[in-house]
């Protein structure tokens, strides 16, 4: 017997069933056509303006740093003026996405490429699919618009949100993509900069991805 | 070598253990940093009670379900592109994915956090196939380096104090500058992240485990903080997760349930900072991620366990808060236990996949203090299973003579309440007179095991069952 057989006959022994119960096949068909939803926590939930404000104050509890920007046009000053702070090099990565080719980054002053990352880009920017106010947490997808290794490879990491796309929950994002299809090889869920406390508990940021990770909130 | 567990010299190691000293100081660390943060988490979330509920609801619907929810899961990532493929034990899935480095010409793999890889000894199995295998956590990295297994599912070094990694890191990157300054855990990180990028880049196969797996869509989710599994699995040509079958869950919502109660009992935090949803490889257009997706799913004797009174050990998610709260952990650190899972959660597990007969002791070395219980996530009763083995081991007459001896003549009084009484005054009068100078003892025949370590206070006043007596009496005045 194939091992693939034997675990599923084992399976099915010790749980004493054949596999063909209709009662159980309807059980887990429900389950996976109804996708019912476990308790939502009260927090993320409210009103759009309440929810912004969740955001706003999650974020930095995970060491992200968040700023509202009225248009997605003061995205590129933004990124500007962040990099001048922190003494970095105006260099920006970004990848096809629409909405971030379409800015003016000369005019702040950025030398901006596109594409993924080999590792050698100090800075990128990716434009998010979705956040979620109750934790903060950004929802981010992999492809050719925003690269899976933008997320992970540049010391910086900017992110662009849509206040339209903020929700409550992560289960109102989870659903929002099952309705655009097939899900893209990964979704990326990201809550704060990348950090490790492995040696002798104590937190340290930029373990292995990001030290830095900036979210600017667009409002229209 | 986590192939060959030392749990059948659990004392040993205990005694071991409760002498050495740097461990003793970094064990300091798991009985405050953890408890504190888990309960400032939970704290915050009015919900968590009923979220656990949930949880275990969840868990035990997919258990009854196991063998459907597996066939939709694999259904599913096969219409992704990705490649599912099935192992009976430990031997067969270092085996198969093996294979699937060598069907790529692989030279060096880099490998996520990973328990269930422990579990299969897949290191030494990659590494006798001529590859190299990287681990990738900082911690795991560290233990790595070191030759050592992790003391803790979540927290690898956590055994370890600062000094030590400095000494490891010193003896292993020789092509760096001798008179470098490591006095800081800063200055550690960034030296790893450094030689680990390398790695990461170079990497033919990424290996990562795998929080959950979902039916619906076939995907498999990681959690990390540090973002070294991303870059394991995006990075080179061939993505391989390493999965135990229990970790399949119905759909996106119930894994988004799971993910609530999962970092805040593991590390306190709401959510870890990774979280990744992993589906098939990459797209057509994709510039980036792997070309090759592949999943092994292992049994390693699970599958046994359902429909016993061991299955609700299936339910864990791996948080780690059971050793957290324990306070035998807290006294002997991980190690002591002897093979992959260590704590409650280990006690319970690791005589189910070793055998009773190595694993025995781990069971016995318990207070049934029930912190553990109370703070598991989705509620799997420890304390009880923990006694379910000593029964177990009890009636299969594994149990040392002297022990049976004793039992049996607690039996003996147990059963006979008048001599029960009679006997535990006259032992009681006897230890209280001998005491009665210092309030207790320093040494005492058969209580070395004690002793040794604390001083037995001598009894004052009247035995519990007197003094029970007296206080119903009192009531009901």
């Amino acid at each position: 017997m194939s091992a693939r057989d034997d675990i599923f006959a084992n399976i099915r022994r010790s749980l004493g069933v054949s596999g063909k119960e209709t009662t159980r096949h309807a059980a887990v068909a429900q389950r996976l056509a109804d996708t019912p939803r476990g308790p939502i926590p009260a927090r993320g939930q409210g009103s759009p303006a309440g929810r912004l404000a969740t955001f706003i104050g999650e974020a930095p509890r995970v060491s992200a740093t968040v700023v509202v920007l009225d248009t997605a046009q003061a995205v590129p000053e933004e990124i500007a003026r962040f990099l001048r702070d922190a003494h970095l090099p105006l260099t920006l990565k970004h990848g096809e996405d629409a909405r971030l080719s379409s800015l003016d980054w000369q005019a702040a002053g950025l030398d901006v490429t596109r594409g993924h990352s080999d590792g050698a880009d100090l800075n990128a920017v990716t434009h998010a699919f979705g956040g979620v106010a109750e934790t903060g947490s950004l929802v981010l997808l992999s492809g050719a618009d925003n690269p899976v290794t933008l997320t992970f490879l540049p010391d910086n990491h900017f992110v662009v949100l849509a206040a339209t796309d903020l929700t409550s929950d992560l289960e109102s994002v989870l659903v929002k993509l099952r309705r655009a299809g097939a899900l893209p090889r990964t979704v990326n869920i990201v809550t704060g900069p990348s950090r490790s406390a492995d040696i002798e508990q104590t937190l340290l940021l930029g373990a292995h991805g990001p030290r830095r990770l900036h979210i600017m909130v667009t409002l229209n | 070598m986590t192939l060959h567990p030392t749990t059948p010299d659990f004392k040993d190691n205990a005694h071991r253990a409760l002498h050495d000293p740097e461990l003793q100081k970094a064990l300091g660390h798991v009985q405050h940093g953890f408890i504190y943060k888990r309960q400032s988490a939970v704290e915050r979330l009015p919900e968590f009670e009923t979220l656990r509920e949930s949880a275990r609801d969840l868990k035990n619907h997919v258990l009854k379900n196991l063998d459907l929810y597996l066939e939709t899961y694999e259904r599913n990532v096969t219409a992704s592109g990705g490649h599912v493929h099935f192992a009976r034990t430990s031997a067969e899935a270092c085996e198969t994915i093996v294979n699937i480095c060598k069907s790529h010409g692989a030279k060096s793999v880099t490998k996520g956090k990973s328990m269930v890889s422990e579990e299969i000894g897949l290191n030494s199995a990659i590494e006798a196939a001529g590859m190299q295998a990287v681990e990738t956590d900082l911690g795991e990295y560290i233990i790595q380096l070191r030759g050592e297994t992790p003391s803790h599912i979540i927290a690898p070094a956590v055994h370890l104090t600062k000094e030590q990694v400095e000494g490891d890191f010193r003896r292993v990157h020789t092509h760096l500058d001798g008179a470098r300054d490591l006095s800081e855990p800063v200055q550690l990180l960034t030296e790893a992240r450094g030689v680990l990028r390398e790695k990461f880049l170079a990497a033919d196969v990424g290996i990562t485990g795998a929080n959950f797996l979902i039916a619906e869509t076939g995907t498999s989710i990681i959690v990390t903080n540090e973002g070294n599994g991303d870059l394991t699995q995006s990075l080179p040509k061939v993505h391989i997760v390493i999965a135990s079958i229990e970790k399949v869950v119905p759909t996106l919502e119930d894994a988004s349930l799971l993910l609530r109660v999962l970092a805040r009992s593991a590390t306190g935090q709401d959510m870890s900072v990774y979280t990744t949803l992993s589906t098939g490889p990459r797209r057509e257009t994709d510039p980036d991620g792997p070309e090759h997706y592949h999943v092994v799913l292992v049994d390693n004797g699970r599958s046994a366990m359902l429909g016993t009174e061991f299955e609700d050990m299936l339910r864990c998610i791996r948080c780690g808060a059971c050793m957290n709260h324990c306070p035998v952990y807290h006294a002997i650190g991980g190690h002591a236990y002897g093979w992959v899972y260590p704590g409650p959660m280990g006690a319970v597990l690791t005589p189910s996949l070793i055998g009773v007969e190595k694993g025995g002791h781990l069971p016995n070395a318990s207070t049934f203090c029930g912190r553990c219980e109370s703070v598991c996530p989705v509620k799997i009763p420890l304390p009880k299973l923990m006694r379910h083995w000593r029964e177990n081991e009890f009636e299969r007459h594994l149990t040392p003579s002297v022990q049976r001896f004793g039992l049996k003549i607690w039996g003996f009084f147990a059963k006979n309440p008048r001599l029960y009484s009679l006997a535990s005054r006259a032992a009681m009068s006897t230890l209280a007179w001998l005491g009665r100078d210092k309030g207790r003892f320093a040494a005492l025949p058969l209580a070395k095991g004690w002793t040794d370590y604390r001083d037995l206070p001598a009894p004052q006043g009247d035995t519990f069952q007197a003094q029970w007596r007296k206080r119903q009496q009192e009531k009901r005045r």
